[in-house]
């Protein structure tokens, strides 16, 4: 029972220290949503972290070795290709995912 | 709620959909280590909702760690939260209980989907929000009940599904791209990123080049005017 209620606590204090992060420039910034420097930053931001998280989503690899490298590389040139191409975003991902799998697991790129 | 919107909801989250399920069931697995009911994996989905925060939670579960450790690491784990609302506080046009919820699920794959798509009309623009974020939510939620449930009895090879992640991110760049109509953001976060790996730690470059980034936009700022209509594409 000891167990179950510091659980419980732990869910609680992460919850809102979690909460807390999202809610604060809603908070801060509320009354001046409008500023031209909010604005400016509300238009270049969202470019700017779709490379950052997709740059983060890679930072492990150190393309020392012929497997750690390459099939990332491949896959995300068949998503941007295709997406250039056919503008069907269900489709650049499913296909890069796809080919991705296929080079990851079969190892072809390995050795 | 009508059925064209939900259908698009349910096409645009369904990369995040192959992206959360097999990162919920790997948490749920991890979760399951702990000897506790599952039940508790889907509280902590459902009211947490943040993969890394979960993850690093099993950890300082195991430890047993205090309540302000716990406070201060899940502040800092995610501080990139608060640049997130600086793009989104214009576009929640609702109050209350839903802006509340909106705010709640801002995970960063719902803020890269409500900053890159919008509705084909855009009176739907908050329902459109709401559907995304409980699509999102609940692919989460099941992900992780799923996993520790099953726990170590999982032997499907799910290895490489979670490219969907990634690739979204890499659709949505492009995206961007098509309504921002200027390349010299995507070069500076390129640059920045790769200055943030040298410079920092692998595992805090998101944060430190978040930072970075904003003052390098807002040093930029001073050289050009201000800018126009914001236009977006749709996903």
């Amino acid at each position: 029972m000891q167990d179950i209620n510091y659980l419980l606590l732990f869910i609680l204090v992460m919850a809102v220290a979690t909460f807390i992060t999202r809610v604060l420039p809603f908070i801060l910034l509320y009354k001046i949503s409008d500023h031209p420097m909010l604005i400016y930053l509300g238009r270049y931001l969202p470019p700017v972290m779709m490379v950052l998280l997709l740059i983060y989503c890679f930072k492990d690899l150190r393309f020392s070795t012929f497997d750690d490298g390459p099939a990332e590389l491949l896959a995300l040139l068949l998503v941007v290709a295709l997406h250039l191409w056919r503008a069907n975003a269900l489709l650049s991902i499913m296909a890069g995912t796809g080919l991705y799998m296929y080079l990851s697991q079969s190892l072809v790129l390995a050795g | 709620m009508n059925k064209s919107l939900l259908l698009s909801a349910f096409k645009a989250t369904a990369p995040v959909f192959f992206g959360y399920i097999p990162m919920g069931i790997a948490f749920g697995v991890l979760f399951n280590e702990l000897g506790f009911h599952w039940i508790y994996a889907t509280l902590m989905a459902l009211v947490i909702y943040a993969g890394a925060a979960q993850f690093m939670a099993v950890g300082l579960l195991a430890n047993h760690a205090g309540f302000t450790e716990v406070a201060i690491t899940t502040l800092l784990l995610n501080s990139r939260h608060l640049f997130y609302g600086i793009s989104l506080i214009n576009k929640f046009k609702t109050r209350g209980l839903r802006k509340f919820y909106l705010i709640f699920g801002l995970t960063d794959e719902t803020y890269s989907l409500l900053t890159g798509t919008r509705p084909t009309d855009d009176k739907d623009q908050t329902n459109f929000y709401l559907l995304i974020t409980v699509l999102n939510h609940s692919y989460w939620v099941i992900g992780s009940t799923l996993g520790a449930i099953v726990g170590a009895n999982i032997s499907f090879n799910t290895s490489g599904l979670d490219f969907t992640l990634p690739a979204l991110f890499t659709v949505l760049a492009i995206e961007q791209y098509k309504s921002v109509r200027e390349s010299w953001p995507f070069v500076m976060a390129f640059a920045v990123a790769f200055v943030s790996i040298w410079l920092f730690s692998r595992e805090n470059m998101l944060l430190m080049s978040i930072l970075l980034s904003i003052i390098v936009l807002l040093l930029l700022q001073r050289t050009k005017k201000s800018p126009e209509v914001i236009h977006r594409g749709s996903l």
